[in-house]
């Protein structure tokens, strides 16, 4: 039986010595919405991510993903994407694809090329990516975590340096997943790009989670 | 704890002008080294606190491992013992190098030889002073992770080394003058073994008591900062709203 | 099964990006064919010293090649935040490590073979000893270097100044390994002793070393 909330943060903080980059955030991401969060550098947005991500592990307070607890191993249901491609730059899409199927032994995994053709990237393209436009690039970035077929996906600036044929593309492929009931957290400092997706807005200052409000998709 | 150390400190005086006089003026003269043999009383104690300091180091560096996620402030604390602890055995070990060479010139005739105890000493030191080095050079909680797992390889090391120069030595027939002072102590000598063990063993757990105590000051003042801001500027957010 | 399969899946990818690249294996065969040459100057190498010293050079030339290669292999899974996306891969990371260590042990093994006649010429050297313990000492040895290295780089990777950190960590703990080797290949080519012991010692120092790294190495990756 699945729960309600995808992700549920209870008091999460991070300090970094005595520099606390997240602080007391206590907040739940229901299933299946889309919530884009706001704020200025250094408001903790990226740390948030990697902490739901498992990445970075939270000082104090508890994180619940996927109703397990962080430390447990739901990762695969995760795709986590950052404004770094998180791809070799020396190998093609399909290659980089490939090989990021192969060390998802034993889970259902997206045929590489058909999650290439949803973001609308030519299977057949033989460039590395490093020769890649950044819209493109990003893209690319995209179908990797599409492979898996994620009931999560944190999204950390996918926007940015983006061209805006390849942010339609990316927002349509976002817009199919929410329909099938896959959570969305994202963060951005072009909140214009986000309206057809946005459920929800969270605003992020200093570390904590400063307000709420309501997205125009719903 | 303050008041213990206020004993500890006067004992330890105390304890180390006790072994200085029985070093120095009671033990006898060796027959064949002079007064220069004397220096073996506070290398060979140096040697084994040092021993004594990477084992602890190492202890407490798996207990960090073992610890860091379920416990971290426990943990933090282990992090703490385990540098105190490790920068002590460098203390100690340097001193065995450099005591070692001043006995060995006159005795032996040359400063040093790549004799197998000489030669793992030399190695140990180095490998926690590339300890200390990473520590350093990596900053965070991240810091104590990579330190204590560094501290796990170099101890591990500590017997392939030792086996590994003793073969080294075996192997070449080179002009070791073989022995050493520890074969065969005279009876009229041990008293000055123990009471410099003594005084320097309680020597080096003042110092790891104040190191440890230092470091965990710095450890809680960074968390207490960092708690401090927590509070002060979610209250600060709430005004401003 | 799947263990294996993983394994192989990041080997074939660090193979590829060294092909395509060629970063590590050009650094590295050139910076240890300077140190052969550096060498023969400091040390006159005449035959009867040269196959006392010959061993040494050699370990101690591929030692520091495989230090600038090191640094290579672990930026490359920095670059674009790859390292991320590997954390977050369900195989485990142990499978990472093995196949990074392959694959430098390959490229190790490479530049080997092309150093391996330059030296023999350089130097004029043929073995007193048996010299089929070569192709004993050469692959545990080169085993020891790369394993060690392999798991510094990646201890070393998220600290300041790492390449420098990486050789000042990675030297103190190999001693005994270099030492082993050295020995090993100075008995080998001047049959004065048996290098039995070396060579075992070395094997041992691989078992005990690759074990203790696959066991720590989900912990230095996941530091924070």
């Amino acid at each position: 039986m699945p729960t309600k909330n995808t992700v549920e943060l209870e008091s999460v903080s991070k300090l970094y010595g005595s520099f606390a980059a997240l602080r007391k955030v206590t907040a739940q991401f229901p299933v299946g919405q889309c919530c884009v969060i706001l704020g200025e550098n250094g408001a903790g947005k990226s740390t948030l991510l990697r902490v739901i991500a498992g990445l970075l592990h939270p000082t104090l307070g508890s994180v619940r993903v996927l109703d397990a607890p962080a430390s447990q191993n739901v990762r695969e249901r995760i795709g986590y994407l950052s404004h770094a491609s998180m791809l070799y730059d020396e190998l093609s899409a399909l290659e980089n694809l490939r090989y990021f199927s192969a060390l998802n032994a034993g889970t259902e995994m997206m045929p590489a090329a058909e999650a290439l053709r949803l973001v609308g990237l030519k299977a057949e393209l033989e460039r590395p990516v490093g020769q890649y436009s950044q819209g493109m690039r990003q893209r690319a970035a995209l179908a990797r975590v599409l492979l898996a077929q994620p009931d999560l996906l944190l999204l950390d600036e996918p926007f940015s340096n983006v061209d805006a044929a390849s942010v339609e593309q990316m927002q349509r492929v976002l817009l199919t997943l929410r329909s099938r009931g896959c959570t969305i957290l994202l963060t951005t400092h072009q909140p214009e790009l986000t309206r057809p997706l946005a459920d929800r807005y969270c605003h992020m200052r200093q570390g904590a989670i400063a307000s709420w409000s309501e997205g125009s998709a719903a | 704890m303050k008041r213990l150390l206020w004993i500890a400190v006067p004992v330890t005086l105390a304890l180390l002008v006790q072994g200085f006089r029985e070093a120095i003026f009671v033990a006898p003269t060796e027959a064949t080294m002079g007064n220069i043999q004397r220096i073996f009383y506070y290398h060979v104690t140096s040697a084994w606190m040092a021993f004594l300091m990477f084992f602890l180091s190492f202890c407490a560096s798996v207990a960090y491992l073992m610890f860091r996620r379920s416990q971290p402030f426990r943990a933090e604390a282990a992090d703490a013992f385990a540098l105190a602890t490790a920068e002590l055995g460098v203390v100690f070990c340097s001193v065995v190098l450099i005591s070692g060479p001043l006995w060995a010139r006159p005795v032996w005739g040359i400063w040093w030889t790549w004799d197998e105890r000489l030669t793992s000493t030399l190695m140990l030191w180095l490998i926690y002073v590339s300890y200390l080095l990473l520590r350093r050079f990596s900053a965070g909680a991240q810091s104590y992770t990579l330190a204590a797992v560094l501290s796990v390889f170099g101890f591990l090391d500590v017997p392939i080394v030792y086996m590994s120069t003793r073969w080294w030595r075996t192997q070449h027939p080179a002009p070791v003058i073989g022995g050493g002072p520890n074969s065969g102590l005279d009876p009229s000598m041990w008293p000055a073994v123990w009471w410099n063990l003594a005084a320097w063993f309680a020597w080096g757990m003042v110092l790891l008591t104040l190191r440890y105590q230092l470091e965990r000051k710095r450890q809680r003042e960074a968390q207490e900062a960092a708690l401090h801001a927590l509070e002060s500027d979610l209250a600060l957010g709430s005004q401003e709203r | 099964m799947s263990y294996a399969r993983i394994v192989w899946a990041h080997l074939c990818k660090d193979l590829r990006l060294e092909w395509r690249s060629k970063d590590a294996i050009n650094g590295m065969l050139f910076f240890s064919l300077l140190v052969v040459v550096l060498f023969s100057f400091a040390f006159d190498p005449t035959t009867a010293v040269s196959r006392q010293i010959a061993g040494g050079i050699l370990w101690v030339a591929l030692l520091f090649a495989t230090v600038t290669a090191l640094n290579q292999t672990w930026t490359r899974e920095l670059r674009n935040s790859v390292l991320d996306a590997q954390r977050m891969a369900p195989a485990a990371p142990s499978a990472l490590f093995l196949a990074k260590v392959l694959a430098n042990f390959f490229f190790v093994t490479a530049v080997q073979v092309i150093l391996a006649p330059v030296f023999i010429i350089f130097y004029n050297l043929h073995a007193l000893g048996q010299g089929w313990l070569l192709w004993i000492v050469l692959p545990l040895g080169t085993l020891a270097l790369v394993i060690n290295g392999t798991f510094f780089g990646a201890l070393s990777l998220r600290t300041r100044n790492r390449e420098l950190l990486l050789p000042l960590i990675l030297f103190p703990i190999s001693i005994p390994a270099v030492l082993a080797m050295v020995e090993a290949t100075t008995a080998i080519l001047t049959g004065e002793y048996d290098p039995g012991l070396w060579i075992r010692l070395l094997a041992g120092y691989d078992v005990i070393f690759t074990t203790i790294s696959l066991l720590l190495f989900a912990t230095v990756l996941h530091a924070e």
